[in-house]
């Protein structure tokens, strides 16, 4: 074929990856984002410094060779404790968005194709989930479920079935109305009617011609759901209710140091720091997903 | 009407063998609103034989949309109801079946193009995709056989460089290459019917004849049948063989298209036919386009006599008194006129 090629041909993966680029921002949140995991996940092989070795002699002591993040009060290593942290606080906040996105899906579209009664119920028990205040009741579950779940499959597993399902359980209501809306928007498109005279099913309208159009503000609400998952996760551990105190999630490691601010502020920044950067750079990193994930919108 | 008298009208070589392609018989469908009953379709009677074009006219809110749509059973129900009537399709009664026989004959048998092209393809697909999908759901092809299909579908309907285009998405087509591609998709699975509703509307003028173009081309390659759905009597008079007028839900006049327009039986065909912007006239008398004076009646409590009398410069007392029957005045050519002989 000797079409002038204006540009290469590329698969609608390469299409999104070419956009994906442009977005500067998010390019650059993915690699911060990128190192952050991979620094939890292979970090700890390498760092191999024991995250409960005690030494009194370093008990708060800053940054330094030894130590590139500095000591706690007991003299246990940060840097090898925010890597293990890490990898339960990302796999809270992953895992808790997982369940909040597949609940919002499920309602918000049902609720968007039935309609009628089914939609207001449905509506009804969400609005009823918004208007829950939320921190006291997840303090009061963890309080009340914590216990009898570790007694079942033991207190790390135990813990994070809770705070995830629980966190995954109060952060599905936005996805579920943004689903909702774009189905109602969306069902009346021509193109789902066209789809329909074509003999389309409705599994297959859902899922193939209104579903993937919803995607775009779902992936957006994805991401901010994560970082919400890992706040969320940070203040329970700070509260005292997260993991036990032996587990140095992020949320955990700040808990245990806000009482030492004055003496040993890197104790503080560094876990904070991860927070920061991990939510900021899933933010931005849904930003450009949209875009990518947009035919329609021209970059 | 029967197939004999049609087949006396104009001969159409398959219609004396066994049922007809398509025949739609006192067909209501009627729209619950907040008001009451809204009788969209209001005894509706079509026929279309194999490799025909019928073509449907009649003014916006007349039922056409609705009738065709209702083929398929694509109105929402509720709020429509198909309260009475049947539609054969090839002698088999498509108003009882059930959603999923209904989806076997969707694309498969009948064909359906939509008015608005702009926006009756998903975005977020190929259009290579989308031709493909009928194509794999009804005769589960391989991903790989399908977009051969598919390209083979967009050479057929006239796209340049199809093996190219065809991993293109809608918004890189134009309108008129976006109607092409919705033709190409409802026939990609042969259907014996094409129903096209208001192909052209959406279209520029030169765009809509290269369109009406296609779809005779199609036809004759393809040996299907076309209904094509319209407002436009341009373009009826340069598609249609046989032509049915509706008004307010309901058949008024039905003919081969010469006899239409030589000889309109029905009052409202007329105005129809006198409402055609014509340039040669305009130019030498200054004359003012004619206009059929008065609105449509509604549909939630339609006249009891005649529908179109409020507007008929030939009204007679008799005619608000009962509905006129649709007749055969002259042979195949019906209408819904008590005085269609004086008046054409």
């Amino acid at each position: 074929m000797a079409a002038p090629a204006a540009r290469k041909r590329v698969g609608p993966w390469g299409e999104a990856w070419r956009r994906f680029r442009k977005h500067r921002l998010a390019v650059v949140s993915a690699v911060v984002l990128a190192v952050l995991i991979l620094g939890v996940l292979v970090g700890p092989l390498f760092w191999t410094l024991p995250i409960d070795e005690i030494d009194f002699s370093a008990r708060l002591a800053g940054p330094s060779w030894a130590h590139p993040l500095g000591n706690d009060d007991l003299g246990q290593d940060l840097l090898a404790r925010i890597m293990y942290g890490g990898r339960i606080s990302l796999a809270v906040g992953f895992a808790a968005m997982a369940v909040a996105v597949t609940v919002g899906v499920a309602v918000g579209a049902i609720a968007g194709m039935a309609g009628g009664k089914l939609d207001a119920v449905l509506m009804w028990v969400t609005d009823l989930f918004l208007s829950l205040p939320q921190l006291p009741l997840l303090l009061l579950i963890i309080y009340l479920f914590r216990d009898s779940l570790k007694e079942v499959v033991g207190p790390e597993v135990g813990v994070f079935i809770l705070i995830v399902t629980i966190i995954g359980l109060f952060n599905w209501m936005q996805v579920a109305r943004l689903v909702r809306a774009q189905f109602f928007s969306l069902r009346e498109k021509e193109f789902v009617e066209a789809a329909r005279a074509l003999g389309a099913s409705r599994w297959r309208l859902v899922t193939r011609h209104i579903l993937p159009n919803a995607l775009g503000p779902v992936i957006v609400a994805a991401t901010i759901d994560i970082a919400a998952a890992i706040i969320a996760e940070s203040t329970l551990s700070f509260l005292g209710l997260g993991f036990p105190p032996d587990i140095p999630t992020w949320g955990r490691l700040l808990f245990d140091a806000k009482d030492n601010l004055d003496f040993a502020p890197h104790w503080a920044i560094f876990p904070g720091l991860a927070i920061f950067l991990t939510v900021v750079s899933i933010n931005f990193l849904g930003d450009g997903l949209r875009d990518a994930l947009d035919p329609r919108r021209v970059i | 009407m029967s197939a004999a008298t049609m087949a006396a009208a104009a001969p159409p070589p398959a219609a004396a063998a066994g049922p007809r392609l398509l025949e739609i018989a006192g067909l209501k469908v009627h729209f619950r609103t907040d008001d009451g009953w809204v009788r969209a379709v209001d005894g509706v009677d079509i026929g279309v034989d194999r490799g025909e074009t019928l073509c449907v006219v009649g003014e916006s809110g007349c039922g056409k949309t609705v009738t065709a749509m209702t083929i398929l059973k694509l109105i929402a129900m509720p709020p429509g109801k198909i309260v009475a009537g049947s539609i054969l399709w090839q002698g088999r009664d498509l108003v009882p079946l059930g959603p999923d026989q209904m989806r076997a004959i969707r694309a498969k048998e009948i064909g359906f193009v939509f008015q608005e092209p702009m926006t009756s393809l998903n975005p977020v697909y190929t259009v290579g995709e989308q031709i493909a999908e009928a194509v794999r759901q009804h005769e589960g092809l391989s991903r790989r056989a399908a977009r051969d299909r598919a390209a083979e579908m967009l050479r057929l309907v006239n796209i340049p460089n199809p093996q190219r285009r065809v991993d293109d998405y809608p918004h890189q087509f134009s309108g008129g290459m976006r109607q092409r591609v919705m033709i190409a998709m409802a026939l990609s699975c042969n259907p014996k019917l094409l129903i096209a509703d208001e192909p052209t509307t959406a279209l520029d003028v030169t765009i809509q004849a290269q369109i009406l173009d296609l779809m005779q081309e199609m036809k004759e390659r393809l040996g299907m049948a076309v209904l094509l759905i319209t407002h436009a009597m341009g373009v009826v008079a340069e598609t249609a063989q046989r032509v049915v007028v509706m008004y307010a839900g309901q058949v008024v006049e039905e003919a081969p298209v010469e006899a239409l327009f030589g000889r309109p039986m029905h009052p409202y065909t007329q105005g129809l036919i006198r409402s055609i912007p014509r340039l040669d006239l305009a130019a030498t008398e200054h004359r003012r386009l004619e206009a059929i004076p008065g609105t449509v009646p509604s549909l939630l409590n339609p006249p009891a006599g005649c529908r179109f009398a409020a507007r008929c410069r030939h009204a007679i007392p008799a005619c608000s008194a009962a509905p006129p029957p649709l007749r055969e005045v002259t042979p195949g050519h019906l209408a819904a006129c008590i005085r269609a002989e004086e008046i054409s």
